[in-house]
Formats: C-alpha cells, sequence, structure tokens
C-alpha cells in the first residue's frame, strides 16, 4: 500500500512540474519584496500600512480602485483633482503610468517625483503597493492583483481547431449559468444555435459591442480557438 | 524552473502515458471518494462520473438526504422563496450518473493508507480524494456565543433548520424591536451575504414592523457591493439601519444569550433577535485530513486545485485557500470542474486544460432591484489571481435592476442543474 501510494505522488509531482510555468495565463504584478525596497524613494512623503496617516503626500492604503484626489480634507493639487472630477481611478495602468511620469500624466501635480522609468521595478513596486488595498478573495470587485497574459498553450490541446472536446470543458463554465437543458428563464439559453452566429456572438461580446457585462467578460477571456472549440461543443449537442 | 515548449511537451505527453497506466492495467476502477455534497463537491462528483463514462467509480460522502443551498436562503428569509425550493436531493447523481451516496459523516482520513473512515464504522479506499466541507465556525470568535447557543442566536449560515429559526424570529419580533447582526471577519463564505441578508430582514420589517431597528455590527472596515447596499438601504429602508463599523467598537463585541444583550465595546444593547455570524475556517474534516494550514484553510495548487499538503488530495471551495477568488457556491463550482478534469486526467489520461475560474455574486436589496459583481480569475503559480471584475452601478434604473434580479433567477435554476444533475 506504502509503495503504491509513493507511485501516486511521483505521478502527481510529474504532473505539478509539466504544469509549472508553461501553463500560466496570468502573470504576477512584480515581487513586492522588492518593491518595499523601492518604496523608500516614496516613504519620505507617503504612509502605507496599518497605521498609515496622510503627511506631505496622502496615504496610500486602499489606493488601487480609488478615484484620483478623493481624500476629502486632503489639499491635493487642481490638475489631480480636475483629473478625478474627469473620473480617473487608480488602477494598474494609471498608476503605472503615474510612476513612470507624473507630470506627463498630470501636468500641475504636486508630486515632486521624477518618475521611475525601468518598468521591471515600476512593477515590483506597484506589487508592494497592491498589498495594502482591498483583496479580491473579500471584496470581489477589488481591482485585479494580477496581469492576464496570452496564454500559451501546447499544440497538441489547441491544434485541432473547433476540438468539441476541448469544447466540453470550456462550456462547464457556461453551464453554470446557461442549463443545458436548454431552460430558457432569466438566462437565454444557448444551445443548438448555429456555430457561425456563435463564433459571431462571442466575438461582439469581446469587441464590447454587445453590451451585457457579464458575458463581455466571459467571452473577453476566451481566444479564437475557444471560441471556434466552444461553438463546435454546442454544434454537437442534440436535442 | 524554466521548460521551454518542446521540453514541456515531452513531459506532459510522458506523464499522460505513464498516468493512464492505473487505469489500463488495473484490475479495478479508478475510485475516487468525494467528501461534502454542496457546491463544490457534488459539482465535482458529477463532473468526474459524467465525463469518464462509468470509468472511474465516484462515491459521494454526505450524511444529508437533501441539501438545502446557502445561496438564495436570504431570499427565502425575505419572503421571496420558499424553503422547498432551496432543497435539492441526490437522486440524480444516483441514478443518472451512478454515484454512490454514501448517507454518513466522514469521520476521519489516513493518507498514507489512502482511505477514509466513515462515523458508521466504514472504511473507503481512495485513489483521489476530494474534501469539500464547506466552513466550520472559529471557537470563541464572539465571545459568549459558541454553537451550544445557535437555537436563541442563530447563525443561519448553513442553510437548513438554522435558516428557518431565524426567519420565524424575525417574523416574531415585536412591535418596534431590534434585530442584531454581528457580521464576520474576512475570510468568510459569501462576502456579500450578510448584507443581503440585511436587506432582506429590513424587506420583511418593512411590512409587518416599521418601526423595527436594524443593529449591524461589523469589525470590517469595507464589503463588497457597500455603496449599492448603502444606496439601496438609504432608498427603500431609511432610518432603519444602523451599521457600527470598527471605528466605534465593533471589533469589541459581547453577546449574552441568556439575556438577549449585546456589548458593543463596553455599551450594552438590548436586543430581540441576534444572528450571529462568527469566524470562519474550513470544514473540520479537512483539518482532521492534515491539509490545513495555521489559518485553518487549505492551502492548493492554483492550477488544479490538489492540496499542497497531498497532491492525491483536493480541496475546493470555501474550505479551499486558493487566493483571490470569494467563498462562494459560484466559486465552488468553477474551483470544482477544474478539479475534477485533473482528476480524470491523472487517473484515464483524459487530456487536461488549463484551468479558468470564474465567479459571479447576485444580491436582492429590495424587490425587484437586484445588483451583481463578478470576476475572472487565472491560475498563477502563486495563486488563483483576479484579472478582471465587474459591479453593478449605483443609479442604474429600474429595468436594469429587475433585469439583473430575474438574472440571478436563471443562474439559480441553472448552476444547482449544473451541481446536481
Amino acid at each position: 500500500m506504502a509503495g503504491r501510494g509513493d507511485i501516486h505522488l511521483a505521478l502527481g509531482l510529474a504532473l505539478l512540474v509539466a504544469w509549472g510555468g508553461s501553463q500560466v495565463s496570468a502573470s504576477e504584478i512584480g515581487d513586492a519584496g522588492k518593491g518595499a525596497e523601492i518604496w523608500g524613494e516614496c516613504s519620505g512623503c507617503h504612509q502605507i500600512g496599518p497605521e498609515a496617516k496622510d503627511a506631505i503626500g496622502p496615504k496610500l492604503n486602499g489606493i488601487f480602485g480609488r478615484k484620483a484626489a478623493s481624500i476629502e480634507a486632503f489639499p491635493y493639487s487642481r490638475s489631480l483633482e480636475r483629473a478625478g472630477r474627469d473620473g480617473l481611478i487608480w488602477t494598474l495602468e494609471t498608476l503605472d503610468a503615474y510612476i513612470e511620469n507624473p507630470r506627463t500624466f498630470a501636468s500641475g501635480t504636486r508630486m515632486s517625483y521624477r518618475g521611475l522609468k525601468d518598468a521591471g521595478k515600476r512593477a515590483d513596486l506597484l506589487a508592494f503597493l497592491r498589498d495594502f488595498s482591498d483583496k479580491p478573495r473579500d471584496i470581489p470587485e477589488a481591482e485585479p492583483t494580477a496581469r492576464r497574459t496570452l496564454p500559451e498553450l501546447p499544440p497538441e490541446v489547441l491544434a485541432l481547431k473547433g476540438d468539441p472536446e476541448f469544447g466540453e470543458y470550456l462550456a462547464s463554465e457556461c453551464q453554470t449559468c446557461h442549463q443545458a437543458s436548454g431552460a430558457d428563464e432569466g438566462i437565454p439559453a444557448i444551445t443548438l444555435w448555429p456555430e457561425e452566429d456563435f463564433v459571431l456572438a462571442m466575438h461582439a461580446y469581446k469587441q464590447k459591442l454587445r453590451p451585457h457585462p457579464v458575458m463581455q467578460m466571459m467571452a473577453g477571456r476566451l481566444t479564437e480557438e475557444e471560441i471556434a472549440a466552444l461553438a463546435a461543443y454546442f454544434g454537437t449537442l442534440e436535442e | 524552473m524554466i521548460l521551454n515548449r518542446r521540453g514541456f511537451i515531452g513531459t506532459l505527453a510522458a506523464s499522460g502515458a505513464v498516468l493512464a497506466a492505473p487505469a489500463v492495467l488495473g484490475q479495478t476502477k479508478p475510485r475516487v471518494v468525494v467528501i461534502g455534497g454542496g457546491a463544490g463537491g457534488a459539482t465535482c462528483a458529477r463532473y468526474i462520473a459524467k465525463d469518464s463514462d462509468g470509468a472511474i467509480d465516484v462515491t459521494l460522502v454526505e450524511p444529508a438526504e437533501v441539501y438545502y443551498t446557502c445561496f438564495f436562503s436570504n431570499l427565502y428569509i425575505g419572503g421571496f422563496r420558499d424553503f422547498e425550493s432551496l432543497a435539492h436531493r441526490y437522486d440524480k447523481l444516483t441514478g443518472d450518473y451512478g454515484i454512490t451516496h454514501a448517507r454518513d459523516m466522514a469521520a476521519g482520513v489516513d493518507r498514507n493508507a489512502m482511505t477514509v473512515t466513515l462515523a458508521g464504522g466504514e472504511t473507503l479506499s481512495y485513489d483521489r480524494l476530494v474534501i469539500a466541507p464547506g466552513i466550520d465556525f472559529v471557537d470563541g470568535s464572539v465571545p459568549g456565543w459558541d454553537l451550544s447557543k445557535a437555537e436563541i442566536m442563530p447563525h443561519a449560515y448553513k442553510a437548513g433548520p438554522q435558516t428557518q429559526l431565524l426567519k420565524a424570529q424575525v417574523e416574531a419580533m415585536p412591535e418596534g424591536g431590534t434585530f442584531c447582526m454581528i457580521a464576520p471577519p474576512n475570510p468568510y463564505r459569501c462576502p456579500p451575504g450578510p448584507y443581503e441578508r440585511i436587506s432582506m430582514v429590513a424587506h420583511v420589517l418593512k411590512e409587518r414592523n416599521p418601526t423595527a431597528k436594524i443593529l449591524l455590527v461589523d469589525p470590517k472596515e469595507k464589503f463588497s457591493k457597500q455603496g449599492l447596499f448603502e444606496e439601496g438601504w438609504q432608498k427603500h429602508y431609511s432610518g432603519m439601519i444602523e451599521r457600527i463599523g470598527p471605528d466605534f467598537g465593533a471589533t469589541n463585541v459581547e453577546v449574552r444569550p441568556d439575556t438577549m444583550e449585546v456589548v458593543i465595546d463596553g455599551e450594552v444593547e438590548k436586543v430581540d433577535v441576534c444572528n450571529v455570524i462568527p469566524a470562519q475556517r474550513a470544514g473540520e474534516i479537512a483539518a482532521a485530513a492534515g491539509v490545513t494550514d495555521d489559518k485553518g484553510w487549505a492551502p492548493v495548487n492554483p492550477h488544479s486545485m490538489a492540496t499542497h499538503a497531498d497532491p492525491n488530495v483536493y480541496v475546493m471551495g470555501d474550505a479551499s485557500a486558493q487566493g483571490d477568488m470569494p467563498k462562494s457556491g459560484f466559486s465552488a463550482n468553477s474551483q470544482a470542474k477544474v478539479a475534477a478534469m485533473n482528476i480524470r486526467s491523472e487517473l484515464t489520461g483524459s487530456k487536461a486544460f488549463p484551468a479558468k475560474y470564474s465567479n459571479t455574486c447576485w444580491s436582492l436589496i429590495e424587490t425587484d432591484d437586484g445588483v451583481k459583481v463578478g470576476a475572472s480569475y487565472e491560475a498563477t503559480d502563486e495563486k488563483i489571481a483576479s484579472v478582471d471584475s465587474f459591479v453593478s452601478q449605483t443609479g442604474e434604473d429600474a429595468d436594469l435592476r429587475k433585469a439583473t434580479y430575474e438574472e440571478s433567477l436563471g443562474w439559480y435554476a441553472g448552476i444547482t442543474a449544473d451541481i446536481f444533475g
């Protein structure tokens, strides 16, 4: 019995190794540990952490997802206040641009910082900052904690254009809401759709031409091969 | 470790071939035991049985004959659904998919012998074990409360008789009385759940007992969909709901069930109903199996949902520590499909595809006023990471809110069919 367990363990590890590194379709923002060292360039003016208060610069707890210039009573520059009124939200992308060069981004900002040109160091700093904002586990709408990367799939997994087996797996995600039986209440049926219509609809969601936020999100992450596989699978379903 | 594409394919092909061996050479079918018949466990059992076409022997260990979903149980409290609509049975899983339903509690797991012992004494051996027990409560997290007090101050955070009790208590409140909720600290099952429940209780009281008050004692600074709930409470239940946050002592709370008192930072409040939702941890059997960490949750490989402690043991749903996904029925269902695909691949050599995860949580604030929050997730080597999200907006028009509510009804029908067949 113990011997058998060992084999299982070895197989499990082999699989882990197989997955590791190559199947990742998202990447960490950066190295938060290294970012903590870069933070030394910011901490003269900004505070962060449980005891943080506004100082020369505003405290940076909860910066991700916050509207620019939105801490009441903090004396922001007019330039940054205008950006906030115009709807600037601090996200991975906007913070990255701001840290790269504060003045090109908000020309009258009071943040007297020359900017950080090194994209890798910015990523590390952003990873450090992200740890002090809302956790998606607790607040699902919180800003992302990783960057999506285009999946690099092994060819024998994806080579078949419109692989219905792959489509069947992908379709399991659809069937959380859309019933396999074709029931049509509150959420529309998607069974027995002509393949071409299916592909058109998914691409329209992907490009945000069709308006539904859940479907925009779900289709937005699908590659062309995945949409083809789904269409092939739904095409195989019988009445 | 860096593998180039060629190297990776070689490894995958080789491991695929070896992994297929047990089913090809073995005299008996590979066996999967699933502990827990909720959104995680039942989905995983169903997908393994369904997609392996009988090549894998699946046993579901679940003492209950009828499962009541925690999701939508707030709508029952609010009077929008009847209790029976939350009930789901395992007859399709056993009848249509050939799953064996062991109607017993799992009492222990021997990971060396690869066996599960049931409370009734029976021993089941497994090739892969799925543990999906949901949550248990952290002892002592709300001073004065333990499970023995749940008949006086219900948690109603596992659906069933507790939900019925809380509903009955709300309906029996004296005129102008006080309903109190002690909200849980992070992380807990269903981030918007306590706040949807506050909305549903307010809905009932507005109709039956409009001078009653709701006191929400919350140890957290912020919560999910906060702007939407607060907008809705102002609009529909103005003046009824008071939230006490950590700034006003909500992290220093004691309850006295015998006198129906709540002590908030030294101030004694007399209440009529007290819904205590304590701090949470993975269901006890996960700890008993030795796959949980010092925080009480089971860390898992984000690509597969296999535990770090033992690659033959998978944990999904509320009990897992996977990163960014909220603890919800939707998440558990999503994770279960990834686990099922990987378990089948390991046992029968079927194709395994990269993990995909998603979650959406709908909440009802008042009749036809539904909101939602959702996100999609990808596995990094560190965790399941949020890569995109959306949330309903404040100020949306009534038609959109009604459509969102109707969408949630469609989702409930869809996911329960996906879980229970």
